[in-house]
């Protein structure tokens, strides 16, 4: 997996995960949302357009990250899911955690 | 370092007379760094020659990388022993594979896990895991330590 990030003229942290995230290198997501965090980073999309699977320790770190960012007064928006990435949120309910957007400019819009 | 993969694969001989379904082998270490390379390289024996939908591989993939994780962190947990591993077994049918993942610790009871999707324990980090492996398999069995899975999944 390799977990790169890019900052929108907006503020927005766009953090695009390729290959899987599983739970051998969920931690290096975590890192990278908890440093822009810090960095006063409030806006964040996840960009899965070229995730291959996530495990359940995956969704677990996003759950994590996601409330992190909450407790922090920002908020955490997932995109690019597949039909089958998006079947993993449905079946464990966290499509109603987090807001899905199909692609990352429409996670971009209006944020 | 990692440890290196052992990997073996066995075959039933061609002209035995009840030919047995082929069978892949592995044998792992308990290091969850090592779970993407036996996913892919269990995958390729369990798909050689086939051309598996985009949703086959998918959930073949999930449910055995959620199984490894359970089964290397249910071995190391509390032991302090090194050199611990993690069997897996993938008999090939026609057009299912029957995968069992077996780990060397105390096991553990899969019906007192909790429902990962009710609204008090849908944002917890972790417990999913069972949960997928039971919403991906066709079928799912445990024995009665729960130190072993067989997971019936779909191979094309």
């Amino acid at each position: 997996m390799s977990v790169t990030s890019r900052i929108t003229d907006d503020g927005v942290v766009v953090v695009a995960v390729e290959g899987q995230l599983i739970v051998g290198n969920r931690q290096e997501l975590k890192n990278l949302v908890h440093e822009a965090l810090e960095r006063g980073g409030r806006k964040f999309v996840i960009d899965c357009s070229h995730t291959g699977y996530i495990d359940s320790s995956g969704l677990g770190a996003l759950v994590s990250m996601s409330r992190k960012v909450r407790e922090s007064g920002g908020e955490m928006r997932i995109a690019g899911l597949n039909e089958d990435l998006r079947s993993l949120f449905e079946l464990t309910k966290l499509d109603t955690l987090f807001p899905i957007l199909e692609t990352p400019e429409q996670a971009l819009a209006g944020f | 370092m990692t440890a290196p993969l052992r990997f073996t694969v066995r075959r039933s001989p061609e002209d035995a007379a009840e030919t047995g379904p082929v069978c892949v082998l592995l044998d792992l270490p308990c290091d969850l760094e090592c779970i993407e390379e036996a996913v892919e390289l269990l995958a390729l024996h369990c798909f050689a020659g086939r051309r598996p939908g985009q949703r086959t591989a998918f959930r073949f993939r999930v449910a055995l990388a959620e199984a490894l994780a359970n089964a290397m962190r249910a071995s190391d947990r509390g032991t302090g022993e090194p050199g611990r591993r993690v069997g897996v077994s993938a008999e090939l049918h026609l057009e299912t594979v029957r995968v069992s993942v077996s780990d060397q610790g105390d096991g553990f009871d899969p019906d007192a896990l909790p429902d990962p999707t009710l609204p008090d324990t849908v944002e917890r980090e972790c417990g999913r895991g069972i949960f997928l492996i039971k919403s991906l398999a066709d079928h799912v069995e445990f024995n009665d330590r729960g130190n072993i899975i067989w997971m019936t999944l779909p191979r094309s």
